[in-house]
């Protein structure tokens, strides 16, 4: 097991997969893939039970993530290639026509590592609780996680789910909200605020946990807790405060790089902020 | 219109009502039988379980049924889910809520994720009856066959949607069937063999083809009695599956007989006359007359009083019918 200066290091990788590719694909969500590079990666590398060389869509005694936000399919793509799932210079072929990386993460192309298609907001907590809900029936005792946007607590099916998953207590998910504070039309205190979230979903049934998600020893500690802690009737929510463009200076600190992609010179600058640890694409 | 020639009374086959039951029952009867035969089956409702007649898979296999509330589509991504691991959801609520209200859940992660999740749908069309048009689709066969890999099924009776039910268990992906409230006549023995995607020819004719869907099929029996002591031959044809089409059959019939008649308790755009205006425009254009809700929403009435109200039924099809007839050239 990599310890957390290697995740750190592979991290770095990925941020730097994240720039090439939105920068080669000249579209793409690069703010919000970087802030959660270090989750994806500290889940991929170190914490979750899973099989990258024999992916199959049941996922029977492994650890299952779902990527409910599906448009930082950047550092989703980078994490699953850098860890084998599929080979890593296919990740030069995102958002290309015929490419298996479509923009948003999709099954048809059957991209290993992919178990269903989102995008289109607000509906991965939901598919979380049937692949819990199967585990149980399966007793199979490894977890769920499923990560959010913070932007995307504002669909209404995510309370559907957070209703269903606290009261019934399916406590085999983990969930994760990418707490950065942004949206696309801009800060979601002003699009539409979130309000106290922490007393919000403890309020549906939920244990909260804090952490800072761009912080790789925070981020490893907080995983196992929440690990250790699951499966005690109480569904575990961790609330990871990030930022989003983490990495690269000019991308923090606005909501602006949410959607946008870098020209060559930028890419050039962003890149020099990342050190190339396990080799380019 | 234009005379047929030859015209006589001839030998119809004649089908009896063995009883008269609701289509929800015969899927709720199947769904229990499946919770038996199938330990992969799950089942899913929104807080309409007694509607969707779900009780007795509910209650005999209680760790397989989920009540999800209301919350539709939430219930629509939890069936998804299901499928990993190899569990095959039913969900089940009525057809407003099983399309129109979730149409993009069903989009993302069930068609577009090729999920084998079955999404059952009661209370289709016009006879749900007195709960008005809130709660009466008539644009559900068109939204789900306009989703890529969807299959969209609409049993005619209790045995039919009985062996629907079963059938689409077996079948790996997704599919959207649909059954209705009223108690109707039942007709279809139960041993009558039911493939996804084939029609099934009730009557032989040689003058018109009248292709009928749901509860339209017992009326369209009966418009091909009144049409027969007329004179006039009409072949009834049961497309239950709508998507995929049974285009042999339904090309077959209407190389025939030169004209075609659809019949369906669903709005005239989208649905099975759509199908098969699609089908005969490409291949071999005849005449053809709609039996459907013509581009509007419905109201409160008894069901028998608003099929007639819409024009969904066995008079209709003779007029239907006679007019079409009277378009070939």
């Amino acid at each position: 097991m990599p310890d957390n200066n290697s995740l750190r290091e592979i991290a770095s990788q990925v941020r730097r997969d994240i720039i090439r590719m939105v920068n080669g694909a000249k579209s793409g969500h690069p703010g919000g893939s970087l802030g959660c590079a270090d989750l994806l990666t500290a889940l991929y590398f170190e914490i979750m039970d899973h099989d990258p060389e024999n992916f199959d869509m049941d996922a029977a005694n492994q650890d299952v993530f779902i990527l409910s936000n599906g448009h930082i399919s950047p550092v989703f793509y980078s994490v699953l290639a850098r860890n084998g799932y599929f080979p890593v210079k296919e990740l030069a072929t995102f958002r290309k026509l015929h490419s298996r990386l479509q923009g948003h993460p999709a099954t048809m192309e059957k991209l290993p590592g992919v178990r269903v298609a989102s995008g289109s907001l607000g509906q991965g907590l939901s598919f979380s609780i049937g692949v819990a809900r199967a585990k149980t029936l399966n007793e199979d005792d490894k977890k769920v996680f499923c990560l959010m946007g913070d932007g995307e607590l504002q669909e209404g099916q995510v309370w559907e789910a957070l209703m269903h998953i606290g009261s019934k207590k399916v406590d085999n998910i983990i969930g994760i909200v990418d707490y950065n504070g942004k949206q696309i039309d801009g800060p979601t205190d002003e699009v539409m605020p979130l309000g106290n979230l922490k007393l919000k979903f403890e309020a549906f049934g939920w244990t909260v946990l804090e952490m800072n998600g761009n912080d790789m020893d925070d981020v490893v500690a907080t995983l196992r807790h929440a690990k250790t802690l699951s499966g005690n009737e109480e569904p575990i929510m961790i609330l990871m405060t990030t930022e989003m463009g983490m990495g690269v200076d000019f991308m923090m600190g606005t909501h602006k790089w949410h959607g946008a992609a870098p020209n060559d010179e930028q890419r050039d600058n962003a890149l020099s902020q990342l050190e190339e640890t396990l080799g380019d694409y | 219109m234009k005379e047929v020639e030859n015209r006589e009374i001839r030998q119809m086959k004649e089908y009896k009502i063995i009883d008269k039951r609701d289509t929800r029952s015969g899927f709720g009867e199947a769904l229990y039988e499946l919770g038996q035969s199938n330990p992969n089956v799950v089942a899913l409702c929104a807080d309409l379980t007694g509607s969707l007649k779900m009780n007795a898979f509910a209650d005999n296999f209680p760790e397989r049924f989920f009540q999800m509330g209301i919350a539709e589509a939430n219930m629509i991504g939890t069936a998804a889910g299901l499928t990993i691991g190899g569990y095959i959801p039913f969900t089940g609520t009525f057809a407003n809520f099983s399309t129109a209200r979730v149409y993009d859940q069903i989009r993302q992660e069930v068609a577009y994720s090729e999920k084998n999740v079955k999404i059952c749908a009661s209370h289709a069309g016009i006879t749900l009856g007195e709960d008005g048009a809130t709660h009466q689709t008539l644009e559900d066969i068109g939204l789900m066959k306009m989703l890529p890999g969807m299959t969209v099924i609409n049993p005619c009776d209790f045995n039919q949607t009985k062996q629907a039910t079963k059938a689409i268990a077996d079948h790996i992906g997704p599919v959207y069937l649909r059954f209705g409230r009223p108690v109707v006549p039942n007709f279809i023995t139960d041993d009558q063999e039911f493939e996804i995607g084939k029609a099934l020819k009730l009557i032989d004719g040689k003058d018109v083809s009248i292709f009928a869907t749901g509860h339209l099929v017992w009326e369209a029996l009966e418009a091909a009695k009144i049409l027969n002591r007329k004179g006039i031959s009409a072949e009834v044809v049961n497309i239950h599956t709508i998507k995929p089409l049974d285009e042999k059959a339904v090309l077959e019939s209407a190389r025939k007989t030169g004209c075609i008649v659809t019949a369906e308790e669903h709005s005239l755009n989208g649905g099975l006359g759509d199908s098969v205006a699609q089908l005969m425009a490409r291949n071999f254009p005849v005449p053809q007359e709609y039996v459907a809700v013509m581009d509007s929403f419905g109201q409160s009435g008894t069901p028998a009083e608003l099929m007639k109200q819409y024009g969904l039924d066995a008079g209709h099809i003779v007029a239907s019918a006679e007019k079409a007839i009277g378009r070939k050239v």
